[in-house]
């Protein structure tokens, strides 16, 4: 990494608990503006809850998490400037059932940035053309497939132009054959120098486009090695078993 | 019926099969038109029964006077009689009552709902309060205690009345309501950066209407019931008229017929209009 650069997400000691329960256990973590980060680790080893404490959808209860130089706490307007400049791509979609495609991606830059109607929707339109579905504007999300909505999901991210896009197993809901075509759009995506932070399980897509790699596992980050390293020898005999496990597939 | 008919066929090995004639039977009671002369056939004995008892009370029917309390033929053409205005009244009452209940339920709801432990005690105390409380008893609070110290006169204390107690009950539907929206569309909408409110206005409230609606009119239905009783307070509308009316006439029999015969048009009418309202939203999903 160029060590020139800054880093734009700074979790420092960073804990979380779920009443007694530990779910994150002393995370450090920096990304650097552009970096990809790929996390993996078994299921329940706090991943997502890592993730979504970058945009607070989870509080985080102890340490620091500082993101694009704004420090995450209980101040609602950093919260929010916070959640304008990282855009969030969910396992399950969450597309707004009630609002048609385009207007899935106009409402945040209208409501939230304040764009007029007009711009927005040519930045929809654009955006739509990034993740290859432009003839799908007009629709409602029931109406499309799994990996259109995902695509929409993402390019409604994109809207909000984001510095930063958390990704948290944005393909594991989707059937084999739509994997591809949001991965695609995903490696494009990195291809625009994005800083990304993903949660996925999709090795082929890790090898491709991450910088590092993080190896989580019952809340704490077990190991963080470039991709290269961490596939062909990991140090830690956790994640051997976990690549293992996950690559007989 | 038909369930029982197929259980006779397959289960014929234990029980014996009931005879023809009696399936026949059942299946001709269940149909429609059965139905139907079934419904009319209690209800006329229910009414037969009813003027037996008044002819042997020496009641004297005097039907032919009821219709001029709903028109009245002049020179200067038709007016409408004491009845068709004391409705107008009742839904006068109700829904001014009614819009404003759905305001304090949509507060009350929210408050439950907030982060404010204080906002939350406080919607709770209401709530537990005018749950716990006789509507008769809340509207003489109203009127004879909030009446005198905030100024409120008859009109005013039933309508604030009727609104805190429907509102009460619809807080729990707008509860229930944006609580069966999904989780995830509240994270997709935080994650772009919206605020609590845009939240609600633009993701949570329009999904919810859907499963909102159908409580909704059951409770206008309730608010138009319910607002009879400020005729204990002579506020004018619908019951209070067919109060005045006997205590004129001594026609309580016919009256209290026609009044319930009137709630009774208005609030069927109110049903039917929201099934088809509700099988409008249900289509287009
Ligand atoms: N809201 C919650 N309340 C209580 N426990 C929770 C909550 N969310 C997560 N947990 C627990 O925290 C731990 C970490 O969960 P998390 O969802 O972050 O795991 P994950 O690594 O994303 O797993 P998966 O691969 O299954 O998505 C799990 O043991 C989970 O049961
Ligand atoms: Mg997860």
């Amino acid at each position: 990494m160029n060590p020139g650069a800054s880093s734009i997400i700074e979790l420092t000691g960073v804990s979380k608990y779920f009443g007694p329960f530990k779910a994150l256990d002393d995370i450090n973590l920096s990304v650097m503006t552009g970096e990809r980060v790929v996390v993996c680790g078994p299921s329940g080893s706090g991943k997502s809850t890592m993730i979504r404490c970058i945009n607070r959808l989870e509080e985080h209860d102890e340490g620091r998490i500082v993101v694009d130089g704004i420090e995450l706490g209980e101040d609602t307007q950093n919260i929010r400037a916070v959640r304008q400049d990282v855009g969030m791509v969910f396992q399950q979609f969450n597309l707004f059932p009630h609002l048609t495609v385009l207007e899935n991606l106009t409402i945040g830059p209208i409501r939230v940035r304040k764009m007029d109607k007009a711009r927005a929707e040519a930045l929809a339109r654009q955006y739509l053309d990034r993740v290859h579905i432009p003839e799908q504007a007009d629709k409602y999300p029931a109406q499309l497939s799994g990996g259109q909505q995902q695509r929409v999901a993402i390019a409604r991210s994109l809207c909000m132009e984001p510095r930063i896009m958390l990704f948290d197993e944005p393909t594991s809901a989707l059937d084999p054959e739509m994997i591809n075509e949001v991965l695609d759009v995903m490696v494009e995506l990195a291809g625009t120098g994005m800083t990304m932070v993903v949660v996925t399980h999709e090795m082929g897509f890790a090898r491709k486009v991450a910088d590092r790699m993080v190896f989580m596992e019952a809340g704490r980050m077990v190991e963080v090695a470039p991709p290269a390293k961490f596939f062909s020898s990991p140090d830690s005999d956790r994640a051997r078993l976990f690549l293992d496990q996950i690559l007989e597939h | 019926m038909s369930a029982g008919g197929q259980m006779a066929g397959t289960g014929g090995r234990r029980a014996q099969p009931r005879p023809q004639w009696r399936r026949h039977l059942g299946r001709v009671i269940a149909s429609r038109p059965a139905s139907v002369l079934i419904y009319f056939a209690v209800m006329f004995a229910i009414i037969a029964t009813a003027l037996k008892g008044a002819e042997a009370m020496g009641y004297n029917w005097q039907w032919y006077r009821i219709p001029r309390y709903f028109y009245d033929v002049t020179e200067g053409g038709i007016v409408l009689g004491e009845i068709p205005w004391g409705l107008v009244g009742t839904i006068a009452l109700s829904a001014t009552a009614f819009l404003l209940a759905t305001v304090i339920g949509l507060i009350v709801a929210l408050l439950r709902l907030s982060d404010l432990i204080v906002g939350r005690w406080v919607a709770q105390g209401f709530l537990e309060i005018v749950r716990n409380s006789p509507l008769l008893v809340l509207l003489y609070v109203f009127y004879y205690v909030f009446g005198p110290i905030f100024g409120l006169d008859r009109y005013s204390a039933s309508v604030l009345c009727l609104a805190v107690f429907h509102g009460a009950l619809i807080s729990e539907i707008f509860r229930a309501g944006i609580n069966a929206v999904a989780k995830g569309q509240w994270e997709a909408a935080d994650a772009i950066g919206m605020t609590r409110w845009q939240v609600y206005r633009y993701i949570v409230l329009p999904q919810s209407v859907r499963f909102m609606l159908p409580p909704m009119t059951g409770e206008v239905v309730n608010m138009i019931k319910s607002s009879a009783i400020v005729s204990v307070i002579a506020v004018a509308e619908l019951t209070t008229i067919g109060r005045n009316i006997i205590s004129d006439t001594y026609m309580s029999f016919e009256i209290w017929f026609t009044i319930a015969a009137v709630y009774m048009v208005v609030t069927l009418i109110i049903s039917t209009g929201a099934t088809l309202l509700e099988r409008r939203y249900t289509v287009r999903d």
